[in-house]
């Protein structure tokens, strides 16, 4: 069978033209191909890693604002509730100053006017106690005239009385 | 409706324009075979003729007129020194002596004196084309490597040609290289890549009718079984020549009975495999083929009308093994290279410590 005898020349040249294109394509095809794809791999692997990194990053951060927050409410409310105290206390205050002026001015005002009625009453004693005396000198002296004299100088007394 | 009615249309088309074609063409096949155009047609001698080398392209002949690309022919005689001269010298039927030399059976060149001993270096039509399909597919890969030396693939998407061939590389480098070859990968991975694509476009190209068939010829495919068996050994160490000659585990009787099994297996049987099976691979399909175009002109010589119903039916099986084809040269030159890959990897087995032994079976 002629088609299983190889051929000597054939076979020369196959070799040739097999070593030709492993060389060629070895040097100029395959080494950057395989380099390309290699740095490509690479470069996505590399890319994926930086992302979950990146996500962890942000998750951090996300955290640690979360507790940033939480902290300046805790901060905000303890504020606020230092705030009303010292309103409160303040009010309480004013209020308990102006309660003891008023109290102060309230007494004053009553000795004043206790003061005053003693003064006005003391006055008033003494104006009765001459006028009693004056009516009973002139009533003494008439008793000494005559009866009639005496009932005409009462009733002339009693006349000019007024009683203010 | 018409739609449905249009593809056997197409197809009865399709297949009288064939029949009218190759009839022509087979016409003057016999033409040629033949001496006289009585003579009955030959199957066996158009097949083996479309099969086998030549030493020229060609085409058709009408008439007088011969498609003919002739190729030149280097002789070498340990007595008469180098001889280079075009075929056509011999002319077309090869009926012509030149320089002491003539064309012979088989388009086997032998010498007129039968005292003088022949080397035929010629540049067949399997040898012109297989140089200008691997110049045609380093072109095509320089181009496509300048794209990833530019950063285009690496950088950004990969664009053009580089989306067809770069999920066959890095299935082969995934698969072949790194699976069977350890820590070496990367030194046998242009090597395993070229074999694969090699075969793959010579295959592939060797389909086209009327081109020669390179991978289905024993020359081309034995010398790639060499070429494996180079590597294969280059690459063994003595952990390899230990386990070949005096295999562990077995009575010492059985050692001298296994060493030579052993020998033979590794060195004539594994890379043997490879030569044997792409070449019946890939003459079987071109014979299969040429055999559903001869039937067409068997039953034509028993009369016209035969011959053209059974045409169609043909043209069918050519179609479908047109598609076979395509796949088995896809699979073959897979083959060729995840054996060869395997082999490799057994050659240094031991040795790196990340190469899973013994997980490999041979004999695919």
């Amino acid at each position: 069978m002629e088609l299983l005898k190889p051929d000597l020349g054939l076979m020369f040249w196959t070799l040739i033209a097999f070593l030709i294109t492993l060389w060629l394509l070895g040097k100029f095809a395959w080494k950057p191909i395989l380099k390309g794809l290699e740095a490509r791999e690479k470069n996505i692997k590399e890319s994926i890693q930086a992302a979950e990194n990146v996500k962890k990053e942000m998750a951090d951060l996300k955290s640690e604002n979360e507790s940033l927050l939480a902290k300046a409410r805790d901060e905000r409310a303890q504020m606020m509730r230092e705030a009303k105290e010292t309103r409160d206390k303040i009010i309480a205050d004013a209020k308990e100053q102006a309660r003891q002026e008023t109290n102060k001015i309230v007494s004053d005002a009553q000795s004043v006017i206790n003061q005053q009625k003693m003064a006005a009453l003391t006055e008033l004693k003494n104006n009765v106690g001459k006028l009693v005396i004056e009516v009973s000198e002139k009533i003494l002296r008439r008793e000494l005239s005559s009866k009639d004299a005496q009932e005409k100088f009462i009733r002339d007394l009693a006349e000019n009385i007024e009683l203010n | 409706m018409w739609l449905k009615n249009l593809k056997p249309l197409l197809v009865a088309t399709f297949g009288i324009i064939l029949v009218v074609f190759s009839t022509n063409v087979f016409a003057q096949e016999q033409h040629t075979n033949a001496d006289s155009a009585k003579k009955p047609f030959d199957p066996t001698t158009v097949i083996m003729h479309h099969v086998q080398d030549a030493h020229s392209f060609h085409f058709f002949t009408i008439g007088d007129f011969n498609a003919v690309i002739p190729l030149p022919v280097i002789l070498y005689s340990p007595q008469k020194g180098l001889s280079v001269f075009l075929s056509s010298r011999f002319g077309h039927k090869g009926e012509n002596t030149f320089d002491g030399y003539k064309l012979g059976e088989s388009e086997k060149i032998t010498s007129v004196d039968p005292g003088v001993t022949v080397f035929d270096f010629s540049l067949t039509r399997n040898a012109v084309q297989m140089f200008l399909i691997c110049g045609l597919f380093i072109i095509f890969m320089i181009k496509i490597a300048r794209k990833y030396q530019k950063g285009i693939g690496v950088n950004t998407a990969p664009s053009g040609a580089q989306n067809f061939m770069e999920p066959i590389i890095i299935f082969l480098r995934e698969n072949l290289a790194k699976e069977n070859l350890g820590l070496r990968w990367e030194r046998y991975t242009p090597f395993l890549l070229t074999t694969f694509f090699f075969i793959l476009t010579n295959s592939l190209f060797g389909l086209v009718p009327g081109v020669a068939n390179v991978t289905g010829n024993i020359a081309f495919t034995l010398l790639l079984g060499i070429v494996a068996l180079v590597v294969m050994l280059a690459g063994t160490t003595s952990h390899f020549w230990k386990h070949l000659f005096w295999p562990p585990g077995v009575p010492i009787a059985v050692k001298f009975i296994l060493a030579p099994i052993e020998l033979a297996g590794e060195l004539f049987m594994k890379p043997g495999a490879l030569v044997i099976r792409l070449f019946a691979n890939m003459v079987a399909g071109h014979i299969v083929i040429l055999a559903f175009v001869s039937l067409i002109f068997i039953f034509g010589e028993l009369s016209h009308v035969a011959g053209l119903s059974f045409s169609p039916f043909s043209i069918i099986f050519i179609i479908f093994d047109y598609f076979l084809e395509i796949l088995i040269a896809f699979i073959q030159a897979f083959i060729f290279t995840v054996l060869l890959a395997i082999f490799t990897g057994q050659g240094f087995e031991g040795s790196d410590h990340d190469v899973a032994p013994g997980s490999h079976d041979g004999m695919l």
